[in-house]
C-alpha cells in the first residue's frame, strides 16, 4: 500500500512545484498510480533502499533515483535492476532462554527472562524501536492480556496497554526483535528476526493462538491482518 | 517462497479508486544546487505517538530528529532494518553526508511522514499533499525523495 501512497503524493508534490522521485516497492501498484518519477527497487518489503548499514549500497540507490531528476518526460519508472529477497523461511538461530518460572504464563516469563538480550540490542543499535505505547519495562506484564484471551475472556472484554492490542503487539514484537539482535551478530536477512520470532518464541506462539481466538469473533476484532503477518499464518489471510 | 511476493501480488492490482489528472513534470535544479526534503511513508513517530490506521495526515521532523520509531501498523514488512540502520528507509544521513560533500545543496531543516497503509488516495492528493508541499516550499524545498516501506 505504501508504493500507492508515495506515488499519489509524488504527484501531489510535483503539482504543487517541487521536483520529486519516489523510490518503489511494488512495480504493479505504482503503474496504476504513475507517479512522476520512479525508480523501482525490488528489495524487502521495510527496507527501500536495500540493505541495512550498507553505505556504499544505500548510496548507489540514491544515485540512481537523483539522475532522473533530470528527466521531465514522466511519468517514468525506471527499474534499480539489483533484486534482493527477503528470507522469511530462514529464521535467526537465537537461543530461547530457560523457562525460569513455571508459575508465569511462558511468555511472559520468556520475555522477562530476554531483557538482557534486549538490552544488549539497544545497546548495539544505539536506540530503540519499543515505544508506541509502552516501554521495555512494561513489555512482561502487558503480555498478559494476550494470555487472558488465548486462555478463554473475550478480546474485548480485556484491557490493553495503550488501548489498542495490535499497537501493543508491535511493541512486543519490537522489544523480542532487539531481543534478537542483541543475541545475533552481523546483519539478518529480512523477515528473519520476524521469523524466529513467531516460529520460535513462546510470545509468538501466543501471538498466533490470540489471532485464532479473536477470528470470527462478536464483537468483530478491528483489523486480524495486524496481529500476525500473513506470512506467519497457517491459513493465509490475503 | 518470499513473503514479500505474496503481498506485492496480494494488493499490487488493487485499484486506486481515482482518476489521476495529467501532471507535468517540474524541472528540478542541478542537485548541488537544491534543498533536498525527504517524505515517507513510514510513520514515523517519536516513542508514545503511535499513528491511528487510514490517517491521512502528516508528521514534520527536525533533520536532527533522533529516536524515532517506525510505527506504522503492517505486520508484513521487515523491522529489523530499520531497527539496525534507519537510512534503510528514512536515509537522512546519507543526505546529510552527501550535502558535506558538495553532492546535495541543502538538506531541508525539516522532512515528512506520512503512514502509508491507506486505501483512500484522493485526500493525499486534494489535501495534505498539496499541504505539505506548501509547508515544505516554504522551507526552501525544490526536491523531495519519497520513500516507501
Amino acid at each position: 500500500m505504501c508504493t500507492r501512497t508515495v506515488s499519489t503524493l509524488a504527484r501531489a508534490l510535483e503539482a504543487s512545484g517541487i521536483a520529486t522521485v519516489a523510490l518503489l516497492a511494488n512495480r504493479t501498484a505504482a503503474e496504476l498510480v504513475g507517479p512522476p518519477r520512479g525508480l523501482y527497487c525490488e528489495f524487502p518489503l521495510g527496507r527501500p533502499l536495500g540493505r541495512p548499514m550498507d553505505l556504499p549500497f544505500q548510496r548507489s540507490v540514491l544515485d540512481a533515483a537523483f539522475k532522473l531528476l533530470s528527466r521531465t518526460d514522466g511519468p517514468l519508472i525506471e527499474d534499480f535492476g539489483v533484486t534482493i529477497s527477503d528470507e522469511v523461511d530462514d529464521p535467526v538461530s537465537c537461543p530461547i532462554p530457560p523457562r525460569l518460572d513455571p508459575n508465569q504464563p511462558a511468555a511472559i516469563a520468556e520475555a522477562r527472562a530476554l531483557r538482557s538480550a534486549h538490552d544488549r540490542g539497544v545497546e548495539r543499535i544505539g536506540t530503540s524501536q519499543v515505544g508506541r505505547v509502552v516501554g521495555a519495562d512494561g513489555i512482561p506484564e502487558a503480555i498478559r492480556a494476550f494470555v487472558r484471551v488465548v486462555e478463554g475472556e473475550a478480546w474485548s472484554d480485556v484491557e490493553y496497554v495503550g488501548g489498542d492490542p495490535t499497537t501493543l503487539l508491535m511493541d512486543i514484537r519490537a522489544y523480542y526483535e532487539e531481543a534478537a539482535l542483541g543475541l545475533e551478530e552481523g546483519v539478518p536477512a529480512a523477515r528473519a528476526t520476524e521469523t524466529w520470532y513467531y516460529q520460535k518464541t513462546s510470545m509468538g506462539l501466543l501471538a498466533r493462538r490470540y489471532l485464532d481466538a479473536v477470528k470470527d469473533v462478536d464483537p468483530p476484532f478491528p483489523g486480524t491482518f495486524y496481529v500476525v503477518p500473513a506470512s506467519q499464518t497457517a491459513e493465509r489471510l490475503f | 517462497m518470499s513473503a514479500d511476493s505474496d503481498m506485492r501480488s496480494a494488493v499490487g492490482s488493487v485499484p486506486p479508486g481515482l482518476d489521476f489528472p495529467p501532471v507535468d513534470l517540474v524541472s528540478a535544479p542541478p542537485l548541488a544546487e537544491a534543498t533536498v526534503a525527504l517524505v515517507t511513508t513510514a510513520a514515523l513517530a517519536r516513542p508514545g505517538e503511535p499513528w491511528k490506521d487510514q490517517t491521512h495526515d502528516y508528521r514534520l521532523f527536525d533533520r536532527e530528529a533522533e529516536g524515532l520509531i517506525m510505527a506504522h501498523n503492517s505486520t508484513n514488512l521487515d523491522r529489523s532494518g530499520f531497527a539496525l540502520d534507519r537510512n534503510v528507509a528514512f536515509p537522512i544521513d546519507r543526505l546529510v553526508e552527501m550535502e558535506a560533500e558538495g553532492l546535495i545543496g541543502k538538506v531541508a531543516p525539516r522532512h515528512a511522514s506520512f503512514i502509508g497503509s491507506t486505501f483512500e488516495l484522493s485526500t493525499f492528493l486534494f489535501d495534505t499533499g498539496p499541504r505539505l508541499a506548501a509547508e515544505l516550499r516554504n522551507d526552501g524545498v525544490d526536491v523531495v525523495l519519497l520513500t516507501p516501506v
